[in-house]
């Protein structure tokens, strides 16, 4: 490439100058993630040290005495996730292929939009939404639940519990309903980027719309539409606000999905502030090491998912 | 055959069925949120909310100095995440084209663009409040910052991608150097697209709470002062709706309200100006 080649004859100092100022903004980018990953670990390592490995699967939190373990945070991350994407997948990928596949141009085009603005909206409005209309709401469905699904063999010892509205399930549903726009919108963009003449020809072999989606559109995009559920889980591992306001924020883990529990954003939020104690610093910021491991992970899954859809398609845009 | 058509007609209608069923599910719980937020919000506006500062319990206030603080910290935060983020943007796609450097930081910013925002405020507490030794503006300004470049480096970088290279080359064959070919060309046939990148930008740290809690913590009072604690709107917000009181959940909702619209506002003019330009 011409433009780029970068010892041409001409290349003044206007040049140097210019091209080593981008390349130093460029590069605070991978210093910021790295800074990210280096100081958290730096400032979390009195806690490693002190605690080793039990760290992850103690359950104890004792500011008064100091001792700290991980455990109950980490699970209740998992899951609140957990239950967000079982949730929100689905209906994710329904609205996808509603917005792709079923509505009209005209419909199907600014549902999409409006979607993608949902997307945009701050996570502390889920939040407020959730504590002061869902849970009150879903406080008078729960005895039903609990009636109903409760006395379930097997399942049923998760959906009984106190009626109170907050709590790990309420948590997870409304993650669910957050992580659920932006879902949605990469896969609505990853069905789309599937070239018309392989629907075509399936379409002409005789397959009905429903068989060209799971054998074509969704045997061509999966890599990307995992990537997408990645993301969308990326999102609500470190999902603070949303989450803050309706998982009750109590340190206990129970087999009862309605019962109030705690993650590790949500611990983050309430106690570091006021966290006194170097050691009780350290804990949080070591549980926010381990929140950032996760993700990072987990993100770059994604994107060599995400990549490697769009490598087949010859470009960007996802 | 019969029944294999029957079943693959079933099928296929049970699939849409269930589709545009949880479609439907899906923009009534969006819209809900969006009713809830405007049926509470309009209830508390009022002209006192931009001119008193936050009150205590029981007292009339409003969320003057939440807003004054917001702008500054979010201010601060395009001023300083703009030209970074350009640069890198177009470093990116001018300067190490097909080369591995340039796939790495793309790689690398797109996860600093998903990384939770919680962490990035981590971050900062660890490099900005914990060597200071005291909270403040500034470190709340740099959280919001290192959330700010990557979105607006993403941008840059795919709307430079799309300037077609015979502009580059005519420029470059007219004799002008790199850099003015650059600023000069790429910049102006790309103004439009780097300016939604901006916005969404803007649209996406207006409404960040997260890194903010730890950073700046809270200030009650009239402050402009950035080596101090300061307020701002969305941890008003935050404290007013999780106080028991029911005018501060009232002014929590008015907040939400402002923010809400004005990131629907910055979200449709990104919209508007891509648009606009994709047109001329």
């Amino acid at each position: 490439m011409l433009a780029s080649s970068p010892g041409s004859p001409r290349s003044g100092v206007g040049d140097v100058v210019f091209r080593n100022l981008a390349r130093f903004a460029a590069f605070s980018v991978l210093l910021v993630l790295l800074g990210v990953a280096v100081t958290l670990f730096w400032r979390s390592w009195p806690t490693f040290h002190h605690f080793g490995w039990s760290f992850l699967w103690t359950a104890r939190w004792d500011p008064g005495r100091e001792l700290f373990g991980g455990w109950i945070p980490i699970a209740g991350t998992l899951i609140s996730s957990a239950i967000a994407l079982l949730v929100a997948v689905p209906v994710a990928y329904g609205v996808a292929l509603f917005v792709t596949n079923l509505a009209p141009a005209w419909l199907g085009r600014p549902v999409g939009s409006a979607i993608e603005l949902l997307a945009a909206i701050p996570s502390i409005v889920f939040g407020m939404w959730g504590l002061f209309v869902f849970a009150p709401w879903f406080a008078k469905l729960e005895p039903w639940i609990t009636a109903h699904v409760g006395t379930l063999p097997a399942i049923g010892i998760f959906f009984r519990g106190p009626p109170m509205g907050i709590g790990m399930l309420t948590a997870g549903l409304v993650l669910a309903v957050m992580v659920l726009p932006f879902i949605a919108s990469i896969m609505r963009d990853v069905f789309t980027v599937v070239p018309p003449m392989l629907r075509e020809s399936a379409y002409a072999l005789g397959a009905t719309s429903w068989e060209v989606q799971r054998h074509v559109v969704l045997a061509y995009t999966r890599s990307a539409v995992l990537g997408g559920i990645f993301l969308g889980l990326g999102r609500a591992l470190g999902e603070t606000m949303a989450v803050t306001f309706v998982i009750g924020n109590a340190h206990q883990l129970s087999a009862s999905l309605l019962k109030p529990g705690n993650s590790i954003a949500a611990l983050l939020a309430n106690e570091f502030a006021e966290a006194t104690t170097p050691l009780h610093q350290s804990s949080l910021l070591a549980l926010g090491f381990l929140l950032f491991a996760m993700t990072l992970i987990i993100l770059i899954g994604a994107r060599l998912l995400l990549w490697r859809l769009e490598n087949a398609q010859g470009k960007s845009g996802l | 055959m019969n029944t294999l058509y029957r079943r693959r007609r079933f099928w296929n209608r049970f699939h849409f069925s269930m589709s545009l069923l949880v479609t439907l599910a899906g923009l009534f719980v969006l819209g809900w949120i969006l009713f809830t937020t405007l049926k509470f919000g309009v209830a508390a506006l009022n002209l006192s909310l931009f001119r008193l500062d936050t009150p205590a319990p029981g007292n009339v206030g409003g969320l003057r100095n939440a807003f004054v603080g917001s702008l500054l910290l979010v201010g601060l935060a395009v001023l300083v995440g703009t030209p970074l983020g350009v640069l890198a943007g177009t470093f990116l796609a001018e300067f190490s084209r097909g080369k591995r450097l340039g796939m790495v930081v793309r790689f690398f910013n797109d996860i600093l663009l998903s990384a939770p925002s919680i962490v990035i405020g981590l971050f900062a507490f660890s490099i900005v409040v914990y060597p200071m030794g005291h909270y403040s503006g500034w470190a709340g300004a740099f959280a919001l910052t290192i959330i700010f470049i990557p979105v607006v480096l993403r941008t840059t970088d795919e709307m430079l991608q799309l300037v077609p290279g015979s502009l580059r080359e005519a420029a470059l064959a007219l004799g002008a150097p790199h850099w003015k070919m650059v600023l000069r060309v790429t910049y102006r046939a790309a103004a439009a697209g780097i300016l939604t990148g901006i916005l969404l930008a803007l649209a996406r740290i207006s409404g960040e709470t997260a890194p903010l809690i730890f950073t700046v913590l809270n200030n009650q009072f009239w402050s402009t002062d950035l080596n101090r604690p300061i307020a701002s709107l969305p941890i008003a917000i935050y404290q007013f709706a999780m106080s028991p009181y029911a005018d501060l959940q009232a002014l929590a909702w008015a907040g939400a309200l402002v923010t809400v619209l004005f990131i629907l506002i910055l979200s449709l003019g990104a919209r508007y100006v891509l648009r606009r330009a994709g047109r001329s």
